[in-house]
């Protein structure tokens, strides 16, 4: 396995609080890598540095073989590394097949084949019957599975998902969990922000932990956890990993 | 050839009704006064600005207030080069357009660099179009305050695009121009940089991580609507045969070319042409109120000014009514119906 994103020592201050400090992680090509944390810890500061929202204080992220900690965040986009929104953004005034249309026209000039690709995502992600609703008259469910398409049209090649399950009823996130299985199937590797646990334990191949902005822990979901420094700060008590 | 094939195909609802409209608007002049035709060209070449304001303002979401700026710029483009090196206004329209693409880029390129929205970037474009104007009236170059008149030749000239004889023939060029923006503005609207001028539009966070450059996107936008405007307003100079920088770079003239698209339907592909048809009836039928009133409202007779202030009041009713224009609130009608 290769390494596909590799991120090195990045911090991030905002005034005196040390959002993100010294945190490495390292993406292997066709994984998917959870990361965990309380609320605060600093996991959303990290997609934002990795996706080139927010500029890192320090350190380097390294994307296939480029440096891109400062690049902009749609030239980041344009070479294959894509994020989700926790607080999704959806183009309100179009429909959700102009909505996914947008991320298909990413690597194609020509609407006929953009817009196979945006039908094929829809198929992909259960959209196709919601195909010409507005996005701002869909439950929000769809609305993430839109997040999550729109993403997909461009082809990327890594995806940031940003608590894709947070505001679905138990039975939305078992079918999103499926997607996101077959969104790594495909040959794509993901990097994935999760409260859920039973979830990301089950879904994830490895488990970075993130507490008060620093990473805590990093490895296979059975060995997180049992480390007892994982254990104390956050998960509190033994965690069960769920049944597959 | 299959690129042409493939947007016909795609926009072959917009396109059937380009060709119905064009083809009940091309018999008009047949038959009609000449005051009411000049009405009608006056009518088609401000719908034609609409046209051009709505790629920046309705596509990419950018509202501008400044329009009058494009008019402008490609009034006086056709003027100074027909009246001072006898260029062809055919050379001096397309002339137009560039000088008001290439303007646009550099507001645009000022202004969205440094992250003008929403009302600041609207009162930017406001002072810019004011700029325009105070300029041009300074400069003897220009013609200044006097301004520039187009020398009158006789008959029917498509060299000038001057038609003394042939009225109507002002009137069908206007349309040509203006059927084939539309058809640009269609073809725009199902390509990838209408997609990006929507996505811009709804939210440049979600856009820039889809990986559309928010500056690259409105500045395309800015400059294909100048280009438009512009085009707009090289006829204008070439109808009315007379400009100043008060007529071109008004303020009244941006106001007049956001107004059309605001009635008809911002972001949509018919609603400067509907807006514009809207607003000259309503224009007529409330001076005709004023001049010819029925018996029962005989008081309004001679009433001068109150005419305008009838279109204001009608104005706001209809913009109360339909905040997103006529062509929207047939859409939530026909909506509410099927569901």
């Amino acid at each position: 396995m290769t390494t596909i994103l590799d991120v090195q020592g990045v911090s991030k201050s905002f005034g005196g609080l040390k959002a993100v400090f010294e945190v490495s992680i390292d993406l292997e090509d066709g994984e998917i890598l959870g990361i965990i944390g309380p609320n605060g810890a600093g996991k959303t500061t990290l997609f934002n540095m990795i996706s080139g929202a927010i500029p890192a204080d320090s350190g380097s992220i390294t994307f296939d073989t480029t440096r891109i900690e400062h690049m902009k965040p749609h030239d980041i986009a344009g070479l294959g590394l894509v994020r989700t929104f926790q607080v999704v953004k959806p183009f309100a005034g179009l429909t959700i097949h102009e909505n996914v249309l947008v991320g298909a026209f990413l690597r194609r000039q020509d609407p006929n084949e953009a817009d196979e690709q945006a039908h094929k995502m829809m198929e992909l992600t259960g959209l196709t019957p919601y195909a010409e609703r507005s996005a701002q008259d869909v439950t929000l469910a769809i609305r993430k599975r839109l997040e999550l398409a729109r993403a997909l049209a461009t082809d990327p090649k890594v995806l940031l998902l940003d608590e894709v399950l947070a505001g679905l009823t138990p039975t939305e996130g078992v079918e999103m969990i499926d997607v996101v299985r077959s969104i790594r199937d495909s040959g794509v590797s993901v990097l994935i922000i999760e409260h859920v646990m039973a979830a990301i334990m089950a879904l994830s191949d490895r488990i970075a932990v993130i507490h008060h902005g620093e990473l805590l822990a990093i490895g296979v979901p059975a060995s997180i956890v049992k480390d007892p420094r994982v254990v104390e700060a956050y998960l509190g008590e033994e965690f069960q990993i769920a049944p597959d | 050839m299959t690129k042409i094939m493939t947007l016909v195909q795609a926009s072959s609802r917009d396109l059937y009704i380009l060709v119905g409209v064009v083809f009940v608007l091309a018999l008009l002049p047949l038959g009609v006064s000449p005051f009411l035709l000049s009405v009608g060209t006056s009518v088609l070449i401000f719908a034609l600005a609409g046209v051009g304001w709505n790629v920046l303002s309705g596509f990419a979401g950018q509202f501008s207030f400044g329009h009058a700026a494009y008019f402008g710029l490609g009034s006086y483009t056709v003027a100074i080069l027909l009246t001072k090196y006898s260029i062809s206004p055919w050379i001096g329209l397309i002339a137009g357009g560039f000088v008001a693409a290439i303007f646009g880029l550099l507001v645009g390129w000022v202004s969205f660099r440094f992250g003008l929205k929403g009302a600041y970037f609207a009162l930017a474009t406001f002072a810019v179009a004011e700029m325009l104007r105070l300029t041009f009236n300074s400069i003897d170059y220009f013609g200044a305050g006097i301004g520039i008149t187009i020398p009158l030749v006789d008959g029917d000239d498509w060299a000038r695009i001057q038609f003394s004889d042939t009225r109507a023939l002002h009137y069908w060029f206007a349309l040509g121009l203006l059927a084939v923006s539309i058809v640009a503005v269609i073809a725009i609207k199902r390509s990838r940089i209408g997609s990006y001028m929507f996505a811009v539009r709804e939210d440049e966070d979600a856009a820039s991580a889809l990986g559309i450059d928010p500056l690259r996107t409105k500045l395309i936008a800015i400059s294909i609507s100048g280009f438009i405007t512009a085009l707009a307003g090289g006829y204008f100079t070439l109808f009315f045969l007379f400009i100043d920088p008060d007529v071109v770079f008004g303020p009244l003239v941006s106001v007049a070319i956001l107004l059309r698209p605001i009635v008809g339907g911002v972001g949509t592909i018919w609603g400067p042409v509907v807006g514009a048809a809207i607003l000259s009836l309503l224009g007529e039928l409330t001076r005709t109120l004023v001049r010819e009133p029925p018996a029962f409202l005989s008081f309004l007779e001679g009433a001068n000014g109150l005419d305008q202030v009838l279109f204001g009041f009608i104005l706001i009713v209809m913009i109360i009514r339909a905040p997103d224009g006529v062509l929207g609130w047939f859409r939530r009608k026909r909506e509410k119906g099927t569901e």
